[in-house]
């Protein structure tokens, strides 16, 4: 009896997603753009949109049960992140303590630039002969060679 | 030789920094819920009897410290931890819930009764909602919630025996002076 229950309750789950899926093409897209922003906790380098894992398929259901109820996209994300902390965003937002993360390489890259630019600066000109040098290198560059 | 300084100190700072990195366990990700107020909760019953449907709601068990541990019996780590957890509520003198996630009442009453049962209650949380509201994300997950119905401390992942004798147990104590 109770796997009937179940039963039923999932194909009307399966009803309903499939339903929504169809009734709504511009939701379905949403979803599937929030769901490519969150990440997935249990396999942290996935999406929630392209995870397998059944947390990735409550999230996405939680997304698009929250859309078709007329919340925005911003909502949505503030919602996870009330659960799962800044963490589930893979774009983190603009913070004091995110300022490191994505000023860092640009720092890094400024840094390098400023050090290649010193280390290639030209030399200094050498400084200019004095007259006797100069009248002594003459003496010496029009001095005829001596035969092998 | 001394151009190399400054090269090998770049080098060895990033080495610390990273090595420092390895020693994190990336699962361990902070919960922003701790500080605030425990998500709210009426979940049947497990092993209610099937004519009376009682329920526990988060709301009695305002004005208590109390516990509550996310487990499922499908969650091979949960059996790691059980030893543990019933050690845990005996030492612990607050109630420990149990937030029976995504699970059969079935196969969940089969397992407490094979593995021993340590919690005051054990709610069922078939649709995995209250446990999206906490943010649960690998079972087992334990919480303690203070009098205010406050979250004070996240565990994710089984309790180890330190876990518990240097985290848990010291913040019960604080909490319910005396409970313990």
């Amino acid at each position: 009896m109770a796997a009937g229950r179940i039963r039923r309750a999932a194909l009307l789950t399966v009803a309903l997603w499939a339903g929504a899926a169809l009734a709504d093409p511009a939701l379905d897209a949403r979803a599937q753009a929030l769901g490519e922003q969150l990440r997935c906790l249990v396999c942290q380098n996935e999406t929630v949109a392209a995870s397998h894992a059944e947390l990735a398929q409550d999230l996405r259901a939680q997304i698009r049960e929250q859309l078709a109820a007329g919340r925005s996209d911003a909502e949505v994300r503030d919602f996870m992140v009330a659960r799962y902390g800044e963490f589930v965003l893979y774009r983190p937002p603009w913070s004091a303590r995110t300022g490191l993360l994505w000023l860092g390489p640009f720092a890094a890259l400024l840094a390098a630039v400023v050090l290649l630019v010193r280390r290639n600066r030209r030399p200094a000109p050498p400084p200019a002969l004095s007259e006797a040098d100069w009248r002594r290198a003459q003496r010496l560059l029009d001095e005829p060679r001596s035969p092998p | 030789m001394r151009r190399f300084v400054w090269p090998l100190l770049v080098f060895l700072a990033l080495v610390g920094l990273l090595g420092a990195g390895l020693q994190r366990d990336p699962r361990d990700v902070p919960s922003p819920l701790v500080g605030r107020a425990a998500p709210t909760f009426e979940l049947p019953l497990l092993a209610a009897a099937p004519a009376t449907p009682a329920t526990l709601s988060s709301q009695s068990l305002r004005g208590q410290v109390w516990v509550v541990n996310v487990w499922a019996s499908w969650c091979v780590a949960c059996q790691a931890e059980h030893p543990v957890l019933i050690d845990l509520a005996r030492q612990a003198g607050v109630p420990v819930i149990g937030l029976n996630y995504k699970d059969q009442p079935a196969a969940a009453s089969a397992w407490l009764a094979r593995h021993g049962n340590p919690y005051r209650a054990t709610v069922q949380d078939s649709a995995g909602r209250v446990g999206l509201d906490f943010g649960v994300y690998g079972v087992p997950e334990t919480y303690v919630i203070d009098r205010a119905g406050v979250i004070r401390l996240k565990h994710t992942g089984p309790l180890t025996p330190e876990a518990v004798q240097q985290r848990v147990l010291p913040l019960l104590r604080e909490l319910a002076p005396g409970a313990g």
